[in-house]
């Protein structure tokens, strides 16, 4: 008998379907232990993002989406959690950096306690923005130009900030959804040292297409093929001996 | 080089015409042609043709570029036709234009004066004494101004935010019955005649309240302005990208608060942009006001009074003989303000462009 506190995230037969009678993730069951990073790989179009979407209950703000199955967040049912609670603990980076347009440096990283009504005084504002910036090691770029607006710094400290805007709300799951695909390789790198380096601060389940990124970040990997999590285990096992044949033909470059 | 497969009628070497393209289920055509790569423009061909009879050849053989050289000629002849075309029509409408402004100035700058903007306008027999001697009319659109100042401003205080609410609503649950509705309504609310919108606020307001108003002329163009806000405000909500408002909601915003804070802003200046353009279209507005706000001699403040504006001024000065001078200064006054706002909207539009 496993003990369901021990995962920060347990997914049990969840399934999503965009229409009815089309399951886009069907019936996937996991458990993500806390301070680890899970990669989910496979082709495109194969349900990494709708699973993703599935547990900060974003599939909510759309109709036709339909969600089955249970999503333990910390043990509670994200399900009977308020969903602004659930978003809070589970944030998320998207495929494009989206800083807010119309904030500054400073209010994108503050945005969260602004959506959410919490009043910060000076001091305390200040000092959330550089802990969250110089977590993200962005802090000694944009220190003189924090009253700029987030749109003009170069595509990979824009996703840096969105990251440092999420872990401003100290989440304690961070979901990314193939956050350095829109990105150049060197932004790419450094988005990679910040993954390692977060883990000490909170569990990271990161969707990526790209194969030796899931085996230089992840402790964890997933494999999903056509909305079926084929395989889940030890990345390095997962790489070294792959347990599915269709894993296998996926690592090998056989489709994908 | 791009090649791409032609076919060609094997006696005369000439691509086929169009109706006669090589279609494998005609006999008559197949034993016929030949399949050529070569350069030239791309064209469509059909795949199909590579499953061809035995009687066919497939050639690979560089094209003949001076074939193309006369018709590359008459090309350039016609872009350049269509050019000075381009050019003519946009002159021609220019004319108008420029010949409306010259006009207002040439006839109005006699009358532009400070007087204009600080005296009521003035009575016929005023005006004929003044013309009798040779002077410039005395008096001028005070009472215009103030009126289109206060008739407007409680139309924008309705309609705006009416507006934004309506807009929100059609950008967010755009796909329900109730918001298709309402978006035809709006579409065609636009199209309805100012006369006509007027003489419904006159049945709706005006004869209810025991006679005309400011108010019922604010209400005339709030009904104007109504569906010019909604559907701006819609389509520049939904130009945002949808990961602004996921990414609001991801933060544990409350929708209300994603909406105020995250994607109103940022629709911002496609809002003002949108409410400004609403605002000049029906600032010159005259038939609407004429059976609802009437005009009034002096200054008015009082919403419940008949009130008179710059519009409504204009056409009592070109029904009266004495007081015809002052058409066009006030023309000029209306034209130029709405150049303004007009100008702005557009500069607004493009500076604060968010991305
Ligand atoms: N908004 C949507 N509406 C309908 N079908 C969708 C939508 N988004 C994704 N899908 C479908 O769901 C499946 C999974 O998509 P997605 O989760 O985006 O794949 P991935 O992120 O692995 O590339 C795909 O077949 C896709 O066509
Ligand atoms: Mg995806």
């Amino acid at each position: 008998m496993e003990d369901t506190v021990k995962y920060i995230l347990e997914l049990k037969n969840v399934s999503v379907s965009y229409s009815p009678g089309k399951q886009a993730v069907d019936n996937v069951s996991a458990g993500i232990q806390p301070h680890t990073v899970t990669a989910i790989m496979g082709p495109s179009g194969c349900g990494k993002s709708t699973l993703l979407r599935a547990v900060n209950r974003l599939h909510e703000l759309y109709r036709d989406i339909r969600t089955t199955g249970e999503i333990l967040l910390k043990g509670e049912s994200v399900f009977r959690m308020n969903p602004m609670q659930v978003r809070r603990l589970a944030g998320m980076v998207f495929q494009r950096p989206n800083p807010f347009p119309t904030m500054s440096v400073y209010g994108n990283v503050l945005a969260g306690y602004k959506l959410n009504n919490i009043s910060l005084s000076q001091a305390e504002k200040d000092g959330i923005v550089e802990r969250s910036l110089r977590s993200v090691n962005l802090w000694d770029e944009v220190k003189d130009s924090l009253n700029k607006k987030g749109t003009f710094l170069s595509g990979g400290q824009q996703q840096r900030l969105c990251i440092a805007r999420t872990l401003a709300l100290k989440p304690e799951l961070l979901l990314m959804d193939e956050p350095t695909s829109a990105l150049d390789p060197i932004s790419t790198a450094r988005i990679e040292e910040l993954i390692l380096e977060l883990k000490k601060q909170v569990t990271i389940l990161i969707v990526t297409h790209n194969m030796s990124q899931a085996a230089r970040i992840s402790d964890q990997s997933m494999f999903m093929y056509l909305g079926e999590l084929v395989e889940f285990g030890p990345t390095k096992q997962m790489f070294t001996k792959p347990r599915d044949k269709r894993t296998e033909d996926y690592l090998t470059g056989a489709f994908g | 080089m791009r090649h791409t497969l032609e076919v060609l009628n094997q006696d005369t070497s000439q691509p086929c015409d169009r109706s006669q393209r090589y279609n494998p289920t005609d006999r008559k055509v197949t034993t016929q042609q030949i399949v050529m790569l070569r350069p030239g423009r791309s064209q469509r061909y059909d795949p199909t043709g590579r499953n061809a009879t035995t009687q066919q050849v497939v050639t690979l053989r560089p094209g003949k570029p001076q074939r193309y050289d006369s018709s590359r000629n008459s090309r350039r002849i016609k872009d350049r036709l269509f050019f000075y075309l381009v050019c003519c029509c946009t002159f021609l409408t220019l004319i108008p234009l420029f010949l409306i402004l010259w006009e207002l100035i040439q006839k109005g700058y006699r009358q532009f004066n400070l007087g204009l903007f600080t005296q009521v306008a003035p009575t016929s027999m005023e005006a004929m004494l003044a013309r009798i001697s040779g002077d410039a009319l005395p008096g001028g659109i005070l009472n215009g101004i103030t009126g289109t100042l206060l008739i407007l401003f409680v139309a924008i205080l309705a309609a705006i935010p009416l507006g934004i609410w309506v807009g929100i609503y059609l950008a967010e649950k755009g796909e329900r019955p109730l918001a298709r509705l309402v978006r035809n309504l709006a579409d065609l609310l636009q199209g309805i005649p100012s006369i006509v919108t007027g003489i419904i606020v006159y049945i709706w307001v005006v004869r209810p309240m025991g006679g005309y108003s400011a108010l019922a002329g604010s209400v005339a163009l709030a009904v104007m302005m109504l569906p010019m806000v909604i559907r701006s405000t819609e389509e520049s909500l939904k130009m945002l990208p949808a990961s602004l408002k996921e990414a609001g909601l991801s933060l544990g915003g409350s929708y209300a608060s994603v909406m105020l804070r995250v994607l109103l802003p940022s629709a911002f200046s496609g809002l003002f942009t949108g409410s400004l353009i609403a605002i000049s279209r029906v600032m010159g507005e005259t038939a609407p006001l004429l059976v609802t706000a009437l005009g009034a001699a002096a200054i008015n403040w009082d919403l419940s009074r008949p009130t008179s504006s710059v519009s409504l001024l204009i056409w009592e000065f070109y029904n009266d003989p004495n007081l015809a001078p002052l058409v066009w200064s006030s023309s000029l006054l209306l034209l130029l303000i709405i150049l303004c706002i007009n100008l702005s909207a557009k500069s607004i539009a493009t500076k604060w462009k968010t991305q």
